[in-house]
C-alpha cells in the first residue's frame, strides 16, 4: 500500500494556514516523508481534474482552511468532500468563519457597492460591478457568485474534525496529522485541542482578583499594558474566559488580550454570548447597588462595538449567524 | 391567516413569578400570548438563553426579576440588568428590534404590574410581527 495521500485546499482565507503548514519547519520533512501530497493549490501545481480524476475516497485526508462564500469555493469542497475519507476544517475560519466571517455584519450588495463603486480611491465612472456572467468580444466570461452569508466549512459539508486557531499552531498540527497517521483520533466532530478555557492555563490567571471587577472599559491602545497582570483587571476586554485554551497564549504573551481564534470552550455554542455575559457581570460590579441606570449606559459605551468584539472570529457559528438581511 | 405573537417571560423564582402567581389569584386579564420559563435569579438568564428562545421562534423576549435591592441573592438583577441592556445593543446590530427584548421588575404582590408589562409586551410585539430569522439559513442576494 502506497502513503496515504493527503490534500491542503484554501476558500475565504488570508493565507496563514498555508505559512502554518509551512511554519512546521523540519517536521514537514515528517509529513512529507509519511504522506504523499497530491493536492496543494498555494504550493504545487495540480489542477482541478487531476482531483476530479481520483477515486472516491482516495484521499486519506483533506485539510480545508477559509470560510465559504462563493459557488467556486462550494464546488472545490464539495469535490474534496466526496474524494476524501477524512476532511479536516484547518483553522478558525473553516472551524468558526473567522475574520472573514465578520462580513456578515454586512451583505454581498453593500461590499460590492462599496469595493468597486463608492470608496473614494475607486475610478470607476461607469460604476461596473463584478457580474456573474458578462459578454465580452470573445464570447462570454464568468466569475464565481459572491454570497451574501459568509459560512463555516461544516455549515456547506460534512466535516470530522476541527483544528482550531487563527493559525492552528505547529503542534496541535503535528499532534493531528500523527493522531490521524497512528489511527488514533479521537471521536468524530472532535475539536483537536483542549476542552478548558484559555483563562486555565493562562499565566496570568494567578494574577486575577478573587474578586474580578472592571471599573471601566479600557481598549489596548488607551493604556500602557501591564504584560504581568490579567488584561480583565486592567479594564481590557479579553475573551479567555470563555475561549477554548491550545493556542499556548500567544497574544497574551505579545501583551494583547485574547480575541477568540480558537472558538468557544466545549460545550458552549454562542461564543459571543457567553463573553457578553462575563463582561457585563463584571463590569461595574464594584458597589453595583449605587450604580444608576445612566452610569450603567455610560459604562457599556466603554464596549464600541460590542458584536464585532464577541464575536469577532465566531460570527457564522453563532446562533443568529448574521444580520438580518432584506 | 393571522398568527398570534410567541412572548417568552423569564421570571426568577422568588419574586417575578410570584408576582405572576399573585396576577392569577387577583385573576388580572393577560393576554394568553406567552409562556413563562423559571429560573432561580434573573441573571440566570445567559443572553445565549435568549438569542435561543429567538432562534427558537419567540417574536419577543420578556426578562423579570425583583427589584433592585431585592433579589434573593442580593445581587443578580444588577448584573442582569447590564446583561439585557448590553445584550440589546448587540442585538441591534443584528438588525433585531430594541423592542423585542425588555427588562422589568416585578415583585410578588405586583399582580396588575405583572398583567400589565405582559399585555403591553404582547401589543407592542404584535404590531412588530413575527421575527423571521430565516434569511440565515437561505441564501439572499
Ligand atoms: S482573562 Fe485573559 S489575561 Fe486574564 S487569565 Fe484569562 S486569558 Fe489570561
Ligand atoms: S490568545 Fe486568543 S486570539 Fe490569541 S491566539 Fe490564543 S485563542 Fe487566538
Ligand atoms: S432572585 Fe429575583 S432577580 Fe435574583
Amino acid at each position: 500500500m502506497g502513503k496515504p495521500k493527503v490534500a491542503f485546499y484554501w476558500c475565504a482565507s488570508c493565507g496563514g494556514c498555508e505559512e502554518a503548514v509551512v511554519d512546521l519547519a523540519e517536521d514537514i520533512l515528517t509529513v512529507v516523508d509519511a504522506v504523499d501530497i497530491v493536492f496543494w493549490p498555494v504550493a504545487m501545481d495540480f489542477k482541478k481534474k487531476d482531483v476530479q480524476a481520483m477515486d472516491d475516497g482516495a484521499i486519506a485526508v483533506s485539510f480545508i482552511n477559509g470560510a465559504v462564500r462563493t459557488d467556486e469555493q462550494v464546488e472545490m469542497v464539495e469535490l474534496l468532500r466526496k474524494k476524501s475519507g477524512l476532511v479536516v476544517a484547518f483553522g478558525a475560519c473553516a472551524h468558526i468563519g473567522g475574520i472573514p466571517g465578520l462580513a456578515n455584519f454586512s451583505n454581498s450588495k453593500e461590499i460590492l457597492n462599496t469595493l468597486y463603486r463608492d470608496l473614494d480611491t475607486v475610478d470607476n465612472k461607469e460604476g461596473v460591478i463584478p457580474q456573474t456572467r458578462t459578454k465580452v468580444k470573445s464570447g462570454e466570461v464568468t466569475l464565481p457568485r459572491f454570497h451574501n452569508t459568509v459560512k463555516t466549512l461544516d455549515q456547506v459539508i460534512d466535516v470530522d474534525y476541527y483544528l482550531p486557531g487563527c493559525a492552528p499552531p505547529p503542534d496541535l498540527i503535528m499532534g493531528a496529522i500523527n493522531a490521524i497517521l497512528k489511527g488514533e483520533l479521537p471521536p468524530k466532530g472532535s475539536v483537536l485541542a483542549p476542552e478548558k478555557s484559555l483563562c486555565d492555563s493562562c499565566r496570568l490567571n494567578k494574577t486575577k482578583p478573587e474578586k474580578l471587577t472592571m471599573k471601566e472599559i479600557k481598549r489596548p491602545h488607551e493604556i500602557k499594558i501591564d504584560p504581568d497582570l490579567c488584561f480583565l483587571a486592567q479594564g481590557l476586554i479579553c475573551l479567555g474566559p470563555a475561549t477554548r485554551s491550545g493556542c499556548g497564549e500567544r497574544c497574551i504573551n505579545a501583551n494583547m488580550p485574547c480575541r477568540g481564534c480558537f472558538g468557544p470552550v466545549g460545550n458552549v455554542v454562542d461564543h459571543g454570548a457567553k463573553i457578553l455575559s462575563s463582561i457585563a457581570s463584571i463590569l461595574g460590579m464594584e458597589n453595583e447597588e449605587a450604580v444608576t441606570e445612566e452610569e450603567v449606559d455610560i459604562l457599556l459605551d466603554g464596549i464600541v462595538d460590542p458584536g464585532g468584539l464577541f464575536y469577532m472570529y465566531s460570527l457564522p457559528s453563532s446562533l443568529l449567524k448574521r444580520k438580518k438581511s432584506d | 391567516m393571522k398568527k398570534d405573537p410567541k412572548i417568552i417571560v423569564f421570571c426568577c423564582n422568588w419574586c417575578s413569578y410570584a408576582g405572576a402567581d399573585n396576577a392569577g389569584v387577583a385573576k388580572v386579564q393577560i393576554k394568553p400570548h406567552f409562556r413563562i420559563i423559571r429560573t432561580m435569579c434573573s441573571s440566570r438568564i445567559d443572553p445565549e438563553l435568549i438569542i435561543e428562545a429567538f432562534k427558537k421562534g419567540a417574536w419577543g423576549v420578556l426578562v423579570l426579576g425583583c427589584h433592585p435591592g431585592d433579589c434573593h441573592y442580593k445581587n443578580g438583577n444588577y448584573k442582569t440588568l447590564r446583561k439585557v441592556k448590553l445584550l440589546k445593543r448587540m442585538l441591534a446590530q443584528f438588525g433585531i428590534e430594541d423592542d423585542r427584548l425588555r427588562l422589568d421588575w416585578v415583585s410578588s404582590n405586583e399582580g396588575e404590574k405583572f398583567g400589565k408589562v405582559v399585555n403591553k409586551m404582547i401589543d407592542d410585539i404584535e404590531k412588530l410581527g413575527p421575527l423571521d430569522l430565516s434569511y440565515a439559513e437561505t441564501e439572499v442576494e
